[in-house]
């Protein structure tokens, strides 16, 4: 196993460049990071449209939730796929399929974890800010949203490590990240597929356990900040138990 | 529209009866994944409640390598690595059962055991201290112990979690076409590949999994509906 790292970690790591595209485990990272950046405008209009007091607004965010979270994540590639090119009339690369689908995907559930935030922000806060005569978009630009998402930087970290996760469904559309990568090297090697699969997972868990743990500590350290100011966590219960329903 | 039609010809014949196969084989995997790694992830809580470092440090292994694993990847370290590892003869004896089955089985059950593992951990620790004394002080055996008393307080206790666990094993059964076990998603894309009508194949397809998954969401809602009337008496 360590010939393998030896003879084919780089290409694990990047791929075929600088002779060829970027891909391996920094084109999974930069997938996941470009996901997770161009999901947050859509989650944070959905977890307003979650918390907000109109009632259609409301519901169309949660249908939106519903549809979304029923639907496995291969589905909804393969729908983007077919969907994209006819709708824009480009063809998209697999790499642009993998993002717009876990866009569309990351709605629902980044959309959780902000409705989550904003549910955690005591309600005196926006009461006061609406009394000092502030508009709703005043309110949430300046007093909630900052909050709410400071409190929530944990479980973004968290969800950017399931994103990180998902992106290795890309290798079914083609994209040579990581996991492609291990089924070039296994399809050169020929008689070391354990050798080679259990290298990928190795490559993976390291980066994702690393994150998880920096995950924990951020949270611990928030906690820590937060220790004195009232809590209510109570809101974000139900959010919670939406983003534990995701595919692994 | 065009999209609109083709939906007749593709709910009939041989294409229905493909579909009705992918849908079995998808409830299958399903099913019989939930019920091993429900009975497995009993045994892991079980491990890591006797006390003793040993058996708590090869569960939390186990556990954080399937969190922090790609499920599409454990699907493949199963499918195209474990048979390297195996004797000629155990290699063709799975072959000839259906391998893509049988791992896509095995690898879903230990990735869904050590999410549940961990609900029913978090389950068993919100419950009141003492149980286990109480029920070790009346003469209950630890296997009786775990089996009558705590498991089914730690269901109950982390019964939401347990519904989104089966709602995401739902889900991920669809990873198992890429290692060709012909299920849901499989026989969509083997239609889609015939036909050419992907709008309505991938409609079919999408009509499955929200029937699917929002049969257990509601039953699931049910259930704990349930559970809390049962606590409120």
């Amino acid at each position: 196993m360590l010939d393998i790292l030896h003879d084919y970690g780089i290409m694990l790591l990047i791929g075929q460049y600088p002779q060829g595209p970027l891909g391996g485990l920094a084109l999974t990272v930069i997938m996941a990071l470009l996901a997770l950046i161009a999901s947050f405008p859509l989650a944070v209009l959905i977890g307003l449209a979650r918390t907000s007091t109109i009632a259609p607004v409301r519901n169309i965010a949660m249908g939106y939730t519903y549809v979304v979270r029923a639907i496995p994540l291969l589905l909804l590639i393969f729908w983007t796929y077919f969907a994209v090119p006819l709708i824009t009339g480009y063809n998209i690369s697999g790499f642009i399929t993998m993002i717009v689908a876990l866009v569309v995907y990351e709605g629902a559930y980044l959309g959780e974890v902000v409705r989550a935030g904003i549910n955690a922000v005591p309600k005196g806060q926006v009461e006061a800010a609406r009394a000092m005569g502030m508009s709703y978009w005043q309110c949430m630009r300046k007093i909630v949203l900052p909050q709410a998402l400071f409190n929530m930087l944990p479980s973004i970290l968290n969800q950017f490590i399931m994103i990180t996760k998902n992106t290795s469904l890309a290798y079914l559309i083609g994209t040579q990240e990581v996991t492609f990568a291990a089924y070039q090297i296994n399809n050169q090697l020929l008689t070391q597929p354990f050798q080679v699969y259990a290298l990928l997972a190795g490559f993976y868990f390291v980066l994702c356990f690393s994150l998880s743990r920096l995950a924990k500590w951020l949270e611990h350290t928030i906690d820590r900040k937060r220790l004195g100011a009232p809590r209510i966590n109570v809101a974000s219960v139900e959010a919670n138990q939406v983003l534990a329903g995701q595919p692994k | 529209m065009s999209i609109f039609n083709g939906f007749g010809s593709l709910l009939q014949g041989d294409y229905l009866h493909s579909f009705l196969a992918g849908a079995g084989v998808t409830l299958q995997l399903f099913f019989i994944s939930a019920i091993l790694a429900f009975v497995l992830a009993c045994l892991l809580m079980g491990i890591r409640l006797i006390p003793g470092r040993v058996g708590d440090f090869v569960v939390a292994l186990f556990v954080e390598y399937h969190r922090n694993v790609p499920s599409l990847v454990q699907l493949f370290v199963w499918y195209f690595g474990v048979p390297q590892l195996l004797p000629i003869a155990a290699q063709d004896w799975v072959n000839a059962q259906g391998g893509e089955i049988i791992f896509a089985i095995i690898a879903l059950t230990l990735n869904s055991a050590a999410y549940v593992s961990e609900d029913l951990r978090s389950g068993f620790r919100s419950l009141p201290n003492g149980q286990t004394e109480a029920a070790r002080a009346l003469g209950i055996n630890y296997v009786q112990t775990l089996r009558k008393v705590l498991i089914p307080q730690a269901v109950r206790a982390s019964a939401p979690s347990l519904v989104n666990q089966a709602l995401g094993l739902f889900k991920t059964t669809a990873l198992a076409m890429a290692i060709g076990t012909a299920e849901m998603m499989y026989i969509t894309r083997q239609i889609e590949g015939e036909t050419y009508m992907t709008f309505q194949t991938f409609a079919v397809a999408s009509l499955f999994y929200l029937i699917g998954s929002w049969t257990i969401m509601i039953a699931g809602a049910a259930w704990q509906r349930r559970i809390e009337l049962r606590m409120a008496r």
